[in-house]
């Protein structure tokens, strides 16, 4: 072979190759936590079709010791388990890479590269020689390539089989078998392989105190803890487990001493009513939520038109997934930001909060509630398919119990009766836009008033007197900028304090941004950063931008819509912002930014996208 | 039409059990046409909650878009009102009726806001059984848009614009009982001797309670060829029987003859004496009434008064096992799990 193998302790990715619906996806887990276990981080990506099953499906694998939780680019090893790619898989993978296949038929012929490792190993056969049951037959070979692989990385295999003992504790007649399965594939490797793979795991200590979850896990336990206690929702991918986790959590966690519970849980006919629900909810005082992704935002825009001009607060999560229109529902991208940002007809601006990893869906969920109510005004969770589906090594989530949660000005029986003045629901008399409002119910003769999406007065009376009309839009515009110092503020980042170059990027594409920055300045180009985390922008966003020549804006949809709201935001930069983007739906790649990032310094005309499109356009040398 | 609202009331006006007389439970004035069905509505309920004596703020009123919708500002000022938007009523009043279960649910609505708009909310809502009550003030006619054919219109029937309507009517009351709603009523606006005791037992009922009340456009579609004009309702209206409410706390009042009168306990403790002719109709079987609708249709009847009744239904928090506090009162103590919990949950993800 003229290509020497690659060879990387705790450095590589690794991608499998499934059928939908055959159980891979616990079995890739268990490989890729046990790396974890073993003290290294790991970054699972799942790459699914919308199908249950029969269709092709892949789960990749970054082992990274540096802890880098982006998405890296480019592939060192397959797991070759699906006839129907495998040709596919055998093209992408790396020159030097390895490609394991099951070898119980022979590869054909056209597999001929001569810089690939083919590890074969007859998984069909020893299913066939060692279970009866169709279904174990299927279920255990994802077993057996996983004791393979621990062979060929050098893993310890008492991880894997603890965490078969854990995943069975209740099912224990399970452990023996899925060990039996583990072994079987671990010492055909040995057996076989020897010596051959230059890739291995090795123990580390550099995962601390870490977690491993999901971002859509966290963000419902996030709704728990901020106290959220109704849940309007109709089904969509990928913001389904939201709700789910949710309501798992809640059922853990939320029952009175009589079993009752201290929640509730509506799946809606559709998603204008889920957001209906969750209005009608906050309305009534109690914090309610509704999770959605971009079909539903679409759906739910009047309303959120409704609960910006009336004032109400609502949480609403939405996790992007690729559009237009149905798009493609289980592939990622950060394509909402102007929709949400702008969402419903008339004058409309919400608050977006954006998280980039677990630690943050949970702590922006809870917190998103207090901000809602601060503002009584809509609060949109900005996550994605990414983060939301994949499991991610996260900070641990923290909660401080003497935490309270802000429910903005709501007056009290007792207020109403010790106020002199006339109390008026829109009168701004705090002068930061944003008036005190009352439940339902509170009094028997104070405080009730009419809630209504058309224009109204301060006191909440319908009126079509324009200098009314207009006095009370600009209230809003007052609130808006009260709104800037309650959102969390950006990240920002010098690495050189004279460097004229910078990049803004947010949510999921913040982890590879940083790691294509960090390869950059190892190369001596030195770039500062700023991670968006809310909207509107704090003022510290413009003055960054003021600052640099030259602003990459990393983001992951066509057209480029963070850098079209900072524009339109900022009333500056159209020549200075430079676009990098990434629209294959995909998790946008490290590597790949960085090659980009150096072409466009180095004055290259390059096209905006890190992807390959039909016209040859954003392929990368 | 009035444009200003007069303040004098007689000062020996009768008193609630609350202390209170019909005034405290008035709105601001109508800016709806004069004669409009809807006003004499917005008067039946303004009566009914007297009569109940419920305490005003404890009352929300919840309306979509439309007419109809507007009336919640002409009845009821000292409860919280939710205009909301076209059709969409029923979630918002599920996420309020969610938020707090221990307040009373008038939604008002029109046949536009339901029948159309809000025919996918409406349906759903009656599946859940969310305990309200949901008057339709149907005309048959879109008002506010000037005089367009509703989904209610029956074949044949023509409004002020005078072509006939071509396309089948939903009947909301025939819907709302095959989808299990264990109240259904419907009645006529200027018919308050029939609408408020139906009010009333709807308030009472627990559960979803629908209203469908028969309410004349005056200007859009009060003309001789409309089956929604006051003329022709009240020469084609045909009772189930006559009905009164008795609330639990208050003495029976109304008596009537042992063998034409039945008698239904609601769930708090209210009856429903009600007044049938012999051989008239079993609003406890959901079958018979079904076919009673269906016959009255083909008579050109308009069958009013109470048309189905099932006291032993499950709303929508009984359903779900929700706790009795409302949810709304519920504070940090009651609802965080706290740092040990996540610091457990912590250690289960490593």
């Amino acid at each position: 072979m003229a290509t020497p193998r690659i060879e990387a302790v705790n450095d590589f990715v690794i991608r499998f190759a499934n059928v939908n619906g055959t159980g891979s996806a616990s079995a890739n887990n268990m490989f890729s936590k046990a790396v974890f276990r073993m003290g290294v981080p790991v970054s699972p990506k799942n790459i699914f079709p919308s199908n249950i099953q029969g269709l092709p499906t892949w789960f990749e694998v970054r082992v990274t010791e540096k802890g880098y939780m982006g998405s890296r680019g480019d592939v060192d090893f397959v797991v070759a388990i699906n006839g129907q790619t495998m040709k596919q898989d055998y093209e992408t993978l790396m020159p030097g890479g390895y490609f394991m296949y099951d070898s119980t038929k022979a590869l054909p012929r056209e597999f001929k590269r001569d810089d690939v490792i083919e590890i074969g190993i007859p998984l069909t056969q020893m299913c066939i020689d060692n279970y009866t049951n169709p279904r174990q037959r299927q279920l255990f070979k994802n077993i057996i390539y996983v004791g393979a692989l621990a062979y060929l990385f050098d893993m310890e295999f008492e991880v894997l089989t603890g965490m078969v003992k854990d995943q069975f504790a209740k099912k224990e007649k399970l452990i023996a078998p899925n060990i039996g399965a583990l072994e079987l594939g671990f010492n055909y490797a040995k057996e076989h392989f020897e010596g051959v793979c230059g890739l291995s795991v090795s123990r580390r200590d550099n995962v601390g105190d870490s977690i491993m979850i999901d971002g859509n896990s966290a963000t419902g336990l996030g709704a728990v803890y901020g106290g959220a206690t109704f849940a309007g929702w109709y089904p969509i991918t990928p913001s389904t487990s939201v709700v789910e986790a949710y309501e798992k959590y809640a059922n853990k966690f939320r029952k009175d001493e009589n079993g009752k519970n201290k929640f509730a849980i509506l799946q809606a006919e559709d998603e204008l009513s889920a957001m209906g629900m969750a209005i009608g909810g906050n309305w009534n005082g109690a914090r309610s939520f509704t999770a959605t992704s971009g079909p539903g935002l679409s759906l739910m825009s009047e309303f959120i038109g409704l609960a910006y001009f009336a004032e109400i607060p609502v949480v609403l999560i939405d996790v992007q997934r690729s559009g237009p229109s149905t798009g493609m529902p289980t592939r990622t991208q950060q394509s909402d930001v102007i929709s949400a940002a702008y969402a419903s007809h008339g004058d409309t601006k919400h608050v977006l909060l954006i998280p980039c990893d677990p630690a943050e869906c949970f702590e922006m969920t809870a917190t998103a509630f207090d901000v809602a109510d601060r503002l009584q005004t809509p609060v949109i969770v900005l996550s994605d398919l990414d983060l939301g589906m994949n499991d991610h090594v996260s900070r641990p989530f923290k909660w401080d119990d003497d935490r309270k949660y802000d429910r903005g000005k709501v007056l009290t029986a007792e207020d109403l009766d010790n106020m002199q003045e006339r109390w008026g629901r829109y009168k701004d008399v705090d002068g930061d836009g944003i008036g005190y409002r009352t439940y339902p119910g509170t009094h028997p003769t104070k405080g009730s008033y009419f809630t209504r999406g058309s224009s109204h007065d301060e006191y909440a009376a319908y009126t079509e007197d324009s200098s009314v009309y207009e006095a009370n839009m600009e209230r809003l515009v007052k609130k808006w900028d009260t709104a800037k110092e309650v959102a969390p503020r950006p990240q920002i980042k010098y690495r050189d304090k004279d460097s004229k170059v910078a990049a803004i990027f947010y949510g999921t594409s913040a982890q590879a941004s940083y790691e294509a920055l960090d390869g950059l300045e190892e190369e001596g180009t030195k770039i500062n950063t700023c991670r968006i985390k809310s909207f509107p922008f704090h003022p510290d966003i413009g003055k960054f931008i003021e600052e640099h020549d030259t602003i990459f804006v990393i983001e992951q949809n066509r057209d480029a819509q963070m850098r079209t709201l900072l524009i339109n935001e900022f009333n500056t930069g159209t020549e200075r912002l430079r676009s990098i983007l990434n629209i294959d739906g995909m998790p946008i790649r490290a590597r790949r930014i960085k090659r980009k990032i150096e072409r466009m310094l180095n004055g290259e005309a390059v096209s905006p996208f890190t992807t390959v499109n039909s016209s040859g356009e954003g392929v990368e040398a | 039409m009035s444009y200003l609202k007069s303040t004098f009331r007689h000062p020996e006006s009768p008193k609630n059990d609350l202390g209170y007389t019909q005034a405290n439970y008035e709105g601001a004035l109508s800016t709806l046409c004069a004669g409009c069905g809807h006003d004499s509505i917005s008067n039946s309920i303004i009566k009914a909650c007297f009569e109940l004596s419920l305490e005003p703020h404890r009352i929300a009123k919840m309306s979509g878009i439309g007419c109809s919708s507007k009336t919640p500002a002409y009845f009821l000022s000292n409860s919280h009102g939710f205009n909301s938007v076209h059709g969409r009523m029923p979630s918002v009043t599920t996420g309020a009726n969610m938020a707090n279960r221990d307040l009373t649910y008038i939604g008002v609505s029109g046949d536009g806001d339901t029948a159309s708009i809000g025919m996918g909310q409406f349906m759903h809502l009656v599946r859940r059984n969310l305990n309200m009550v949901y008057i339709v003030m149907n005309n048959g006619v879109y008002g506010l848009t000037k005089g367009q054919d509703s989904a209610t219109a029956d074949v044949g029937s023509a409004s002020k614009k005078g072509v006939p309507n071509m396309y089948e009517p939903m009947d909301l009351c025939e819907l709302a009982i095959s989808l299990g709603s264990g109240y259904v009523a419907r009645s006529f606006s200027g018919d308050k001797e029939q609408l408020v005791p139906l009010i009333k037992g709807a308030i009472k009922h627990n559960g979803f309670a629908l209203i469908d009340v028969v309410s004349p456009c005056v200007t859009f579609n009060n003309t001789p060829n409309s089956t929604k004009s006051y003329e022709w309702v009240r020469d084609h209206k045909e009772a189930t029987g006559t009905f009164d409410l008795v609330p639990h706390e208050q003495e029976i009042t109304v008596q009537a003859p042992k063998d034409k009168t039945e008698s239904i306990t609601l769930h708090d403790g209210s009856v429903i004496n009600l007044q049938r002719q012999p051989g008239s109709l079993d609003v406890r079987c959901r079958e018979s009434v079904l076919q009673a609708l269906e016959e009255a249709k083909q008579n050109k009847q308009v069958l009013t008064g109470l048309l189905h009744l099932n006291t032993d239904s499950s709303n929508t928090h009984e359903i779900i096992n929700t706790c009795d506090a409302p949810l709304n009162t519920l504070g940090e103590k009651e609802l965080c799990p706290g740092s040990a919990v996540l610091e457990a949950i912590n250690e289960s993800l490593r």
